[in-house]
């Protein structure tokens, strides 16, 4: 593999850090009220990059476009149209990709705050800082702001200090993300935490050793402050150090979620942080419940809460519920089934000539579905504590902000959302979906899917009925997170005229 | 058991009476994508022994891309198909759709050339009956009756361990294997549940199968030493094939894709038609006919049990020629959406893909015949998606269930018939449900 350096000055910094020290954030949704004020905002911009400073930075700013932002930006219909169908249609724009994602219901389209039917963003303007948010913010606004942007919402987010609003330490399995560019894309044997960039930044090799499809433009002089294309050294490259960014808003309902695993557990305290341990598949502190691996895992840093781990020893789901949320979004699986050794054995699972279990060599390789996750949750926190007591003063809404990162939406969000996390037939299961994130609406021939399941080594699982939903969507967008040479591009060759 | 049969019956629809045709069939739908299993032309639900089927009107859009290879594009008519998998013999199968469908059918019919009302409507059917070059079934054997009495089983099996959970909690595996034979055995005394035991196989089937599975090697070993002394000129012309034949890449038109999604995911299970040329010329269709032959085989004696190579969410599936074998159509019933079954495809069974659908006009390059070609994912799925129709009416004798649903039932259903269990075997049969 051509080992290019990453120019991480050209990406924004969210791709490479979480920002996690600078605990205060907002994400600014506007709308383009005057294309030109807007782009010369756009143009100036103080973007972060992802270049390591040696003393950390006090405040971050990045800036996310959805298509009908690019579209009111005056970017041409020809180049538009590189970008993914996914994209284009954005997060709501198909009745199929809501059914997918569990978007139905309660969480429908129509319901949202933001995001939905004519209320789709142009843009979002991420700020973080160590102290006074706001005092950032209004720092970067400028003149023109007013002119340029009509607001339409402002996402506020909470420090929790790592804790999701239930209560569970979050954020803790990511890709290690292969700046070094030294991965090569041979079957993977094993399960693996290292990603080719291209599954993460547009313009980079992707897990097949191919390049994401993004829009790429001829070599005018016009064009030339972009990067040319790796793969098509004759182009410019519009997407190179940019990547999607899927942002939604998830409504948590932290009493409901306390008080049913509370009602499950008849008040005993440890069975009942046992029950949600179990949906989670961590501890609240984090720690797995599937068996710690002996040997390391690639990407993998030792330490806790420990991701040294894969489910190869937990076949029966015995220690970890299969359902499990972290089980589900992180099936920590290979290309071929575990003790797969080499050729003769490779060959002899392609052609079906081993004898596997029902369940065995059923889920999709996790490597081509991995997602970078930037969430925020929002709303004060409430302990579980807090939240069982019958009068504790609770009239704020709790959230989180979920962002991730991904090349390819449909490969790695939509599909770890629909094939992992709403499905109600994911990994053998039936009658379940997601235990904290499902929709819990009935699938074809009314079969219902508010069950969870706890396989017991004695045989016959504990199945949960009548889980209730604990999570509303109200709000969500697709936003290109472009590079930052991108963003001064698309602000002054279409922005500007 | 009762072996699975499969009707394909495949017309010319009438010049210019596509669009009647399609706005007949979507009177079947309550809505796009979601048949009424009661409809009055063809109420499936009627239907003893079917398993899958579908009507689609097969208008080829990508007809034009054969040009890319310096051939005029063929002129080829509309099509109507219908396609029907079931239990037991065709002739059984059409009878009983004419009894329960006729007129429907005489009516759909009707728009296709040389149908009138005098027309008798089964041995026109049996006229237009197309062979298939390669059949895939999941399950050779699993009646549809089957399928819905073992899912019964599971959903009061299921029901019963939650309602007496405390009283079993306490019993061994082999005691709660007992006590569910009890108690399934007192269901099926009052009648709520049914288990049929399995019809003996037809005599018949077992010799023909069998002729089949010994006469295909038998040709193949007499070809061996052909095969032989052509495989060097084949993997020339392969070669050469691979370096030059235009690769084509667009992307799929976004109302293509919009109007194909809006019938996809109403069900656990989904429907997938596509339609496409084969590359010019007598060496891809030779090597696609001899592939096929071959793949036939091994899904009629060996992939027959649960898996296709490593997958295991296809229900039927078929690969059938058209039009003197310059297109090729392939037609499949497959669990999870759309992206899911590309990516189990590409990853698992890239090869296969690229065996079966690599002569296509448009498909990402191979190499070898097996090797990269599906590996370009995205240019994979965009040729399949631009090959893809809309399937106008599709049924599913039983939704909600994935092919792996219907086998584990199967594995209760044998557990549960077992006198007796080992300890381990018990526990085992006991995570089933």
């Amino acid at each position: 593999m051509s080992a290019n350096p990453v120019e991480y000055s050209d990406i924004q910094g969210l791709v490479r850090f979480g920002y996690g020290a600078l605990t205060q954030a907002s994400f600014l949704l506007l709308e383009i009220r005057d294309r030109r004020a807007a782009a010369a905002w756009l143009a100036s911009a103080p973007v972060s990059n992802a270049v390591e400073l040696d003393t950390p930075p006090q405040t971050a700013l990045q800036v996310a476009l959805t298509y009908p932002g690019l579209q009111t930006l005056g970017v041409p219909q020809p180049v538009l149209a590189g970008f993914s169908d996914e994209f284009q249609s954005g997060m709501w724009g198909q009745e199929n990709r809501s059914r997918r994602l569990g978007d139905v219901g309660a969480s429908a389209p129509a319901a949202w705050t933001w995001g939905g039917p004519d209320k789709v963003p142009h843009v979002v303007v991420m700020a973080y800082a160590q102290r006074a948010v706001d005092t950032f913010i209004d720092s970067i606004k400028g003149a023109a702001w007013d002119t340029a942007f009509r607001f339409i919402e402002s996402l506020s987010t909470t420090d929790l200090d790592g804790v999701e609003p239930f209560g569970f330490t979050d954020g803790i399995s990511q890709p290690t993300l292969d700046w070094e560019r030294r991965r090569t894309t041979e079957d993977q044997l094993k399960y693996t935490n290292v990603a080719c960039l291209g599954e993460f930044l547009l313009g980079y090799a992707n897990e097949y050793g191919h390049y994401t499809d993004r829009p790429l433009l001829t070599n005018d002089p016009g064009n030339s402050s972009l990067p040319t294309a790796e793969d098509a050294p004759d182009m410019r490259d519009l997407g190179r150090n940019g990547t999607y960014l899927v942002l939604r808003q998830i409504q948590q309902d932290v009493r409901g979620f306390w008080q049913f695993v509370n009602g499950q557990a008849g008040g005993d305290p440890q069975t009942r942080e046992r029950l949600a341990s179990a949906m989670v598949g961590r501890t609240r502190d984090g720690e797995p419940l599937a068996p710690l691996s002996n040997s390391p895992i690639p990407g993998v840093t030792p330490g806790k809460p420990s991701n040294q781990f894969t489910y190869d020893s937990d076949v029966d789901g015995t220690r970890c519920p299969f359902g499990a949320h972290v089980r589900r979004s992180n099936p920590r699986n290979a290309d071929f089934p575990d003790g797969t050794t080499g050729f003769f054995s490779k060959i002899a699972y392609d052609l079906g000539l081993k004898h596997v279990e029902i369940r065995q060599d059923i889920k999709s390789s996790t490597r081509f579905h991995r997602l970078l996750r930037r969430g925020r949750e929002y709303g004060p926190a409430l302990s579980p504590e807090q939240a069982l007591q019958p009068g504790y003063p609770d009239k704020a809404e709790h959230g989180l902000h979920f962002i991730c990162l991904n090349a390819n939406l449909s490969r790695q969000f939509e599909f770890v959302q629909s094939a992992w996390i709403m499905s109600s037939k994911f990994n053998g299961m039936t009658g379940e979906t997601d235990p904290l994130l499902g929709n819990r609406l009935p699938v074809a021939n009314a079969q219902p899917t508010d069950s969870f399941l706890l396989s017991q080594e004695s045989g016959l699982a504990r199945r949960i009925s009548g889980v209730p939903r604990f999570v509303t969507v109200r709000g969500g967008a697709y936003f290109f997170l472009p590079g930052i040479k991108a963003l001064k591009f698309l602000a002054t060759a279409y922005g500007a005229k | 058991m009762t072996p699975q049969s499969n009707l394909m019956v495949l017309a010319p629809v009438a010049s210019g009476r596509a669009p009647e045709l399609r706005k007949l069939l979507s009177t079947m739908n309550r809505s796009p994508g979601i048949v009424d299993p009661e409809n009055t032309l063809v109420p499936f639900g009627r239907l003893s022994s079917v398993h899958f089927a579908r009507f689609i009107v097969l208008e080829d859009l990508t007809t034009n891309e054969v040009a890319a290879y310096g051939v005029q594009p063929g002129n080829y008519p509309i099509y109507l198909a219908f396609m029907a998998d079931f239990d037991g013999e065709r002739d059984a199968f059409t009878g009983e759709l004419v009894r329960i469908a006729g007129a429907g059918l005489q009516q759909i019919f009707s728009y296709c050339e040389g149908f009138s009302q005098n027309t008798d409507l089964r041995s026109w059917m049996a006229a237009n009956n197309v062979p298939i070059a390669t059949n895939y079934v999941n399950w050779i054997g699993r009646t549809s009756r089957q399928v819905g009495e073992e899912s019964a089983l599971h959903t009061a099996l299921a029901g019963y361990v939650v309602q007496n959970a405390a009283g079993l909690a306490g019993l061994q595996p082999q005691q709660v294997h007992e006590r569910l034979r009890q108690y399934i055995r007192s269901e099926q005394q009052s009648g709520r549940l049914s288990l049929t035991p399995a019809a003996p196989t037809p005599l018949g089937w077992h010799i023909r199968n069998l002729a089949h599975c010994v006469g295909v090697l038998l040709v193949l070993l007499l070809l061996l030493p052909f095969l032989l002394v052509y495989l060097p000129f084949f993997l020339i012309m392969l070669r050469r094939a691979e370096k030059s034949d235009p690769a084509i890449s667009y992307r799929v038109n976004l109302e293509h894709a919009n109007q194909l999604s809006l019938i996809e995911d109403h069900d656990v299970t989904n429907q997938f038609t596509v339609i496409g040329s084969l590359k010019p010329g007598w060496f891809p269709r030779s090597t696609l006919v001899f592939v096929l032959w071959v793949a036939n085989w091994t899904t009629r004696h060996f992939y027959n049990r649960a898996r296709l190579a490593r997958i295991s969410t296809i229900h039927f599936a078929r690969w059938v020629f058209m039009d003197g074998k310059k297109r090729l159509v392939f037609a499949s019933n497959y669990d999870a959406s759309l992206e899911g079954y590309m990516d189990d495809f590409i990853n698992k069974v890239g090869f296969g893909l690229n065996l079966v659908f690599g002569v296509g006009v448009g498909y990402p390059r191979t190499r070898f015949l097996i090797l990269d070609g599906a590996k370009d994912e995205q240019k994979f799925k965009y040729v399949l998606r631009r090959h893809e129709l809309p399937t106008d009416v599709w049924y599913n004798a039983h939704p909600g269930l994935t092919a792996l649903d219907r086998h584990r039932n199967s594995m209760i259903r044998e557990g549960l018939e077992q006198d007796s269990l080992s300890d381990i075997e018990a526990r085992q049969w006991l995570q089933l449900i």
